[in-house]
């Protein structure tokens, strides 16, 4: 699997999710400004602060010229995953619903947090277990995931909630402890934890790896065969 | 032309800036203030602000989580 990673200014977990994509396959770099994907299988979207977040988190990267071919690449049906940031600059470009708001402590808050596995099928949880738990590092400010109540009855409905935060781990005030949605079609998954900092047993969990064999996994079956 | 945009959290999404600051009132001898919601102001000189509406849907804004006033 040929992953791409995208590299705005103020991205700073980008070498992580390189890293990671590694463990998986081939990661190239992508720069904000480019306007060619590279032949990618995948894009990562990581976690950072991209243009500074001003004006809202997510706001300004999403008019970056690499997202234009990124929204082309996932209206294609190819495989994008947000991280933190990324989740933020993907629900800002309208790829996934709802938005995130500042923490309710308005803290910025970094600690490992358990994850229950909502759906363990599909590309990005392909490797999970319904009902399973992942332990994986949350660092944010601006992770309060919102939608209207009837559009999370609908996500709930149709299955686009991949992640939840298990009960009493909720660190953001997240609406229905949602971790991570998935677009309706299943190919743009977001969340706020960092599943990039969670590959290595050094890092204290190696949970996070199952997200990105997830992706190969898929890719492999769907993509490459 | 100057133009003026104000930016405010929608109702009835839980708002823990103006939280805060409705709690900290008080505490300065500020009795009775209900309702604080804190917002943004963005001041703006336009050459054409027919296009304010879509700069607000666009960027200026998340209509999901906002609601803004243009002042012109």
């Amino acid at each position: 699997m040929k992953t791409g990673i995208v590299r705005f200014p103020g991205s700073c977990d980008d070498i992580d999710a390189l890293a990671a994509a590694a463990r998986v396959g081939e990661p190239v770099l992508l720069w904000h400004a480019d306007t060619d994907l590279q032949g990618v299988d995948a894009v990562i979207v990581p976690g950072g602060f991209s243009y500074g977040d001003y004006l809202r988190a997510g706001a300004i990267a999403r008019f970056a010229p690499v997202m234009t071919e990124v929204e082309e690449f996932a209206r294609g049906g190819g495989l994008v995953l947000g991280i933190c940031n990324g989740f933020q600059v993907l629900c800002e470009a309208n790829l996934l619903p709802g938005a995130l708001l500042p923490n309710t402590s308005l803290k910025f808050i970094f600690r490992q947090v358990e994850l229950e596995v909502v759906r363990g099928d599909g590309p990005f949880t392909g490797a999970c277990a319904s009902g399973e738990r992942l332990s994986i590092p949350v660092k944010h400010t601006t992770g309060r995931y919102y939608a209207p109540s009837e559009e999370l009855d609908r996500l709930e409905a149709a299955g686009q909630v991949l992640l939840r935060y298990a009960p009493g781990h909720n660190p953001n005030g997240s609406l229905r402890d949602i971790a991570g949605v998935c677009n309706e079609r299943g190919n743009v998954f977001g969340l706020m934890p960092h599943p990039e900092h969670a590959v290595d047993p050094l890092g204290g969990s190696t949970d996070g790896m199952r997200i990105f064999e997830s992706m190969r996994a898929h890719v492999e079956q769907h993509v490459l065969a | 032309m100057r133009a003026r945009v104000l930016v405010r959290p929608k109702a009835g999404i839980l708002d823990p800036q103006g939280q805060a600051v409705e709690r900290a009132l008080p505490a300065l001898g500020f009795e009775g203030v209900r309702n604080v919601h804190v917002g943004r102001l963005i001041e703006l000189d336009v050459d054409d602000p027919d296009r304010l509406p879509e700069m607000c849907e666009r960027l200026l804004t998340n209509p999901l989580i906002e609601d803004y006033e243009i002042e012109r």
